[in-house]
């Protein structure tokens, strides 16, 4: 008999690098910025983490090297859309090659190294795993709540209007990819600190892909975050309990399914918000557009 | 102060000063890093962008040139039209790898028979590979409305899952003495793609390559089709008036990038790699973007940023080779050649003025 408890719990902690990194970058397209660098903002906190986390032997050290990694690698992208008014597509893309490049490069000398182990939080799960879920009310708080959420808001919704209303566009969407990098950093760093333990190139395997799916699927709220990242991580854990049962599936298989499932998952959402009244479900009208002011 | 005016047409002589502005940028920080990392940064940008052309070793590097572009120019001409069309198959890498399974299939399939049909058949049967691969995210897009950037992005790690089930599972070599990965095309002489010409690494996918170069050219500069991808990149509002159908521009260029990417990868298992196993897809797909953007999205732009990045390619396992640089040193140099492209490409669309103050 499976204890439902512990299955749940697993599933929670097979969701959190995604989940991370998924709130991160609701705020960067709520601010109507879409950073497709999320993968690579994700394997620069893995690495950072790691480092920092094996270089001072605490784990909460690791985790906060790893936010200050992911947000400095996430100012590039900062810089080429918000100062040089680059293509967001391209410019995310770039930061993801780049993000996965130079992690391998620095990353060599670590690999093979254990990471150092972390004392539990309540329940047996991990402190980060809370983090995690108290993020999800406080973000939801943030952006309905607080007067700097609204302003984030009207910058992702008009950008036009906001300047026209005296908001400085480029400093605010500045901050929310510098955040997003942030919480990418740390799922990525959750990754390699707190599930893997240790550094492989290339390690975070499309979560950062999976998260910007999970963002749309949420359609663009917290809590739609929170329920996304909790789906895929019970396709992960079933995928692996499958795998350990023995099933006469292939493992290569089996392992397609958190990819199929996020397939799955963003056509049934897209279906949904295109036949629905309002185009374009609830994404923020400046999404992917850069701003630039004429006077 | 300064303040950036928009042009109204993007500046002709930026667009062919920018690519090489990066790439000098990209030497620069290049070099930067590497006396960081304690290497002698002008021994290693030498051996990246000159020895693999001129330098001692260069008659085994030199026709490593066209075998690493060729790939590279092949996916990035289908990629281009797209882009052009605001269409973002970023997953040729998926479709890369799917041609080669699925144009490897016919050849084992084949095996032992020999016949003149079985290379053109691997041909075509990689190309349909890709091109289904490819047309998945397109027809999601189109009947669902689902983001083609992440279906086919996420479409990738499923066919690297399906060349490792392959490798392991259906193709696995019955005579491998229990090694993954398929029959070695290149020792099964009707399904080997080998070198053409002797010394020129020239193999069919080279030729594919400057068929295609050609073939986009044509599309995007003399064919209605053209037209109708560059007017619906440009103004899509105008292009749907003028009769566009942008479903059918999704399906195209999805369609056809990935084709050319799955042809790409059938050249590839047939010919260099030689046989599918689980580490088949090595990035050919993604850099192939760069390749795009840094070519402008034009076919002969495409051309050269190809030659270009498979020197990066060549020069860097010499440099691994020679001063120990690891391998990921080309995956840096490529992503800060995307980047310094992109910053510097502000020089295109903007000019530079001084801010009249009140």
């Amino acid at each position: 008999m499976i204890d439902p408890l512990s299955v749940f719990l697993l599933l929670v902690a097979a969701a959190t690098p995604i989940l991370f990194a998924a709130l991160g970058e609701l705020v960067v397209e709520r601010a109507g910025v879409l950073n497709l660098g999320v993968e690579g903002m994700m394997i620069a906190g893995a690495l950072s983490g790691f480092a920092a986390a094996h270089a001072t032997g605490n784990p909460f050290v690791g985790f906060l090297a790893a936010a200050v990694g992911g947000a400095a690698i996430s100012l590039l992208f900062a810089l080429l859309t918000q100062v040089l008014l680059a293509n967001q597509v391209a410019s995310g893309l770039a930061l993801t090659l780049f993000g996965l490049g130079l992690a391998a490069l620095f990353g060599k000398p670590l690999e093979g190294i254990k990471a150092p182990s972390m004392t539990a939080g309540p329940l047996g799960i991990s402190w980060i795993v809370w983090l995690g879920l108290a993020m999800v009310p406080l973000i939801w708080w943030f952006l309905n709540r607080s007067r700097a959420g609204l302003i984030l808001r009207g910058v992702g919704e008009n950008h036009d209007a906001a300047h026209a209303l005296g908001y400085p566009v480029h400093l605010v969407r500045g901050a929310a990819i510098a955040f997003g990098g942030a919480m990418a950093g740390v799922g990525g760093a959750f990754i390699s600190i707190a599930t893997v333990l240790q550094w492989t190139e290339g390690m975070t395997a499309g979560a950062g892909w999976i998260a910007l799916a999970i963002v749309v699927f949420s359609n663009w709220t917290a809590v739609g975050v929170l329920a996304g990242a909790w789906l895929f991580g019970g396709v992960t854990v079933l995928q692996l309990r499958l795998q350990a049962a023995g099933i006469k599936v292939p493992v290569q298989l089996l392992s397609m399914a958190p990819y199929l499932a996020t397939i799955i998952v963003l056509v049934l959402i897209s279906a949904r918000q295109k036949f629905s009244r309002r185009a374009g479900g609830a994404a923020p009208g400046s999404l992917g557009q850069n701003f630039h002011a004429l006077r | 102060m300064i303040r950036l005016v928009p042009r109204t047409e993007n500046s002709a002589a930026w667009q062919l000063a920018t690519p090489l502005l990066a790439v000098l940028a990209t030497m620069v920080a290049g070099g930067t890093l590497f006396a960081i990392m304690g290497h002698d940064p002008f021994a290693a940008i030498r051996t990246i962008f000159w020895d693999p052309i001129f330098g001692a070793a260069s008659g085994y590097s030199r026709p490593q040139l066209l075998v690493k572009a060729a790939p590279l120019i092949l996916i990035a001409s289908g990629l281009a039209i797209g882009f052009r069309a605001g269409i973002w198959n970023i997953g040729a890498e998926g479709q890369y790898i799917i041609g080669g399974v699925t144009g490897a299939a016919v050849a084992l399939a084949a095996y032992p028979a020999e016949g003149m049909w079985i290379f053109p058949a691997m041909v075509l049967a990689g190309a349909l590979g890709g091109w289904a691969w490819g047309m998945v995210p397109a027809l999601l897009r189109n009947w669902f409305g689902a983001s083609e950037i992440l279906v086919s992005l996420m479409l990738v790690y499923v066919a690297q899952k399906v060349a490792a089930w392959m490798a392991f599972g259906p193709m696995k070599n019955p005579e491998g003495f229990g090694f993954p990965g398929s029959r070695n095309l290149q020792q099964y002489p009707a399904a080997a793609n080998p070198e053409l010409v002797a010394g020129t690494g020239a193999h069919w996918g080279v030729v594919a390559a400057a068929v295609a170069v050609l073939a986009t050219w044509f599309l995007m500069s003399r064919h209605i089709r053209g037209f109708h991808i560059r007017a619906a990149g440009l103004a899509p509002r105008a292009a749907r008036f003028a009769g566009v159908r942008p479903q059918t521009l999704v399906a195209f260029c999805l369609g056809l990038s990935g084709a050319l990417a799955g042809m790409a990868g059938l050249f590839e298992a047939a010919g260099p790699a030689g046989q599918i196993t689980d580490k088949f897809g090595t990035g050919y797909g993604f850099t192939a973007i760069i390749v795009a953007f840094l070519g402008r999205l034009h076919p002969v732009g495409i051309l050269l940023a190809g030659l270009l990045l498979a020197l990066t390619y060549i020069g860097g396992e010499l440099a691994q080779l020679t001063l120990q640089l690891p391998a990921a040193t080309v995956q840096v140099f490529q992503g800060m050649l995307l980047f310094f492209l992109l910053g510097f490409d502000l020089l295109t669309r903007f000019r530079i003025a001084r801010r009249i103050t009140a």
